[in-house]
């Protein structure tokens, strides 16, 4: 049997809190959870610092990835088999692309990403393409495989039904994140009837539609998503964590640059300073290598760098006021130079942050780079779009919400160090509504 | 601080104004490309690279009142106009350098349609593929928009030209 089609001898299974068993019976699916790149996810956080908040949110991406996977072949082996609106030839590569959908991602990859001005994208497909264990199975199934499944997580295979399972607005990997996040933060919201959805999920000309019975699960499912975003993934306290570690990286960067003769010579971190890194380079990454320099560098001779090190692995997090950009950027240049003057560097000690949700949008006639909408097939065989028929859905949609934050270390306003100064600084910052 | 924002200000105010959401996404991706540095990630949407933070910013920048976004009726569809205010000057004038080394650029693109830079950015999306496969895959990823053989040859030459 060629290895595309070949089962193992006996089914393989992952007992898992969300879905209460992962299904494993493709060769190649369980070749791939063992590569070194797949075990390498094991070591990323799936909420990268959401964990200081929310002491239960340690699971990892490859959990998350597995979880994804599990949902997808619900849905292929379950639901779409047999329908003829479904191409029974693409089960693989859309089963292999829910398995290595975040492959890509790097040690708090938000973070990273930013100050190294990389893509966890790019890695994706160079993972999926390049010289690895991954690459060498996936090339067993067919010599063009690997670039399949680069192409359904890129978004640009020629079958849009099989790119929708992955990435749309109501996807496995939404349905997955969604529920395992709620389930570690131990927070109520998050929860939908994921079944239910699954059970009315047909594919449908060149998308994944939903039965319009299905409209109320749905309607639950986009709430569990609005809550989630607003009360886990933007918690203030987890992006002030997350602003030091990104004031860390820049900081190390910096100082590389600059000639500093680190006592912890930031070796994993070189190739990355000066942009000469390779994939190999990456993939010796993970979030224990990071956390390991960190702790070290708490006892470097930079003030700076050994102070935002104890923040962040001490948990002593900057403290936010809201601000509003719009009337306050003026301020902020104000604050920047007050903050000068009373000796505390505003480049790592004062900085903005701000962060949006749509939380679903529909498609507006002439401006198709919108997301694709989710559609409800109705019992005469038409499609109709959500927000039209859900008054629920209707009332969020397209109607994004932000939230500017100004983060700063608190307690260095008052330790009774140039007074004066430090008190125009809070005059200030209460004004912005502290 | 802010000044991603300040660079979209700069390059609205540069090109004296954009018409479409469409174009706008894809000057920026085009530019960026070609070496200038926004920051806003790009993925391939349905319909074309396409960046969910841009589209942010915008909204985030017209709440600000630093740029005007017009409605224009088109009977079929609605076109959306942006403009950059007096208050979105004295913003960019406070907090950005100049964004585009060669200003010009920003006034080729916007001489471009909406149809012309969609063809540019996609097959600049594409453009680790060798010629050949990158055409393939435009017509793969855009077949309804049935592009002719003289307007990918016009693409390749605009790519050229920007990147000179």
């Amino acid at each position: 049997m060629d290895y595309a089609n070949q089962k193992l001898a006996e089914e393989k299974v992952f007992k898992d809190p969300v879905h209460r068993y992962i299904h494993v019976r493709d060769q190649v699916i369980w070749d791939l959870i063992n590569a070194r790149e797949f075990q390498r996810m094991r070591r990323i956080k799936q909420l990268g610092t959401s964990y200081l908040v929310f002491h239960g949110a340690e699971h990892s991406r490859f959990s998350h990835s597995l979880g994804v996977y599990e949902i997808v072949r619900r849905i292929l082996d379950d639901i779409f088999h047999g329908r003829p609106e479904w191409d029974e030839s693409e089960r693989l590569v859309v089963l292999c692309a829910a398995l290595l959908h975040d492959l890509g991602h790097g040690p708090f990859s938000h973070s990273f990403e930013k100050v190294f001005n990389v893509d966890h994208e790019d890695f994706t497909r160079e993972i999926l393409q390049g010289d690895t264990e991954v690459n060498s199975i996936l090339k067993k199934v067919a010599p063009d495989f690997p670039k399949k499944v680069a192409e359904v997580i890129g978004k640009t295979y020629a079958n849009k039904q099989v790119v929708s399972l992955i990435s749309s607005q109501i996807d496995a990997d939404r349905m997955d994140y969604l529920q395992r996040d709620a389930y570690y933060t131990g927070v109520s919201y998050g929860h939908f009837d994921m079944e239910r959805i699954l059970r009315v999920m047909r594919p449908f000309e060149d998308q994944v539609v939903i039965k319009s019975s299905g409209m109320h699960a749905v309607e639950d499912y986009i709430m569990s998503r609005y809550q989630m975003y607003w009360q886990v993934y933007f918690h203030p306290v987890a992006r002030s964590a997350e602003v030091i570690l990104r004031k860390i990286l820049q900081r190390a960067k910096y100082l590389s640059g600059h000639g500093y003769k680190f006592e912890q010579p930031p070796t994993h971190f070189l190739a990355f300073f000066d942009q000469s890194f390779t994939l190999k380079d990456y993939l010796a990454l993970d979030e224990g290598v990071l956390m390991t320099y960190f702790q070290l560098w708490i006892t470097e001779r930079d003030p700076i760098l050994s102070d935002l090190c104890d923040r962040f692995v001490n948990r002593r997090l900057f403290q936010y006021v809201d601000f509003d950009p719009g009337k306050d950027y003026k301020k902020l240049g104000e604050l920047a130079q007050l903050f000068q003057k009373a000796g505390i560097d505003p480049e790592y000690y004062l900085i903005d942050d701000s962060t949006s949700d749509l939380p679903y949008d529909f498609y507006r006639p002439g401006e198709e780079e919108e997301r694709l909408p989710i559609h409800l097939l109705m019992p005469t065989g038409d499609i109709k779009e959500l927000s039209r028929l859900s008054q629920i859905v209707d009332g969020i949609s397209g109607k994004r919400r932000t939230d500017y934050k100004l983060y700063f270390p608190a307690e260095l306003l008052i330790d009774g160090k140039k007074k004066e100064i430090k008190q125009q600084i809070i005059e200030l910052l209460r004004e912005g509504g502290v | 601080m802010l000044q991603e924002h300040a660079k979209i200000v700069d390059f609205i105010s540069t090109a004296e104004g954009v018409t479409g959401r469409k174009k706008l996404q894809k000057m920026i991706y085009i530019l960026k490309k070609i070496g200038v540095p926004f920051q806003e990630k790009y993925e391939f949407h349905i319909y074309g690279p396409y960046s969910e933070e841009l589209t942010a910013r915008i909204e985030e920048l017209c709440d600000m009142g630093f740029i005007l976004e017009q409605k224009e009726d088109k009977s079929s569809y609605v076109q959306y106009r942006y403009t950059v205010t007096d208050e979105g000057l004295e913003f960019r004038n406070a907090l950005g350098k100049p964004v585009l080394e060669n200003s010009e650029h920003a006034i080729q693109l916007n001489g471009k349609s909406a149809r012309f830079l969609e063809l540019t950015a996609t097959l600049l999306f594409f453009d680790d593929l060798e010629q050949v496969e990158q055409i393939a895959k435009l017509h793969s990823v855009k077949g309804k928009l049935n592009f002719t053989e003289e307007e990918i040859g016009e693409a390749f030459a605009f790519i050229e030209e920007l990147k000179q």
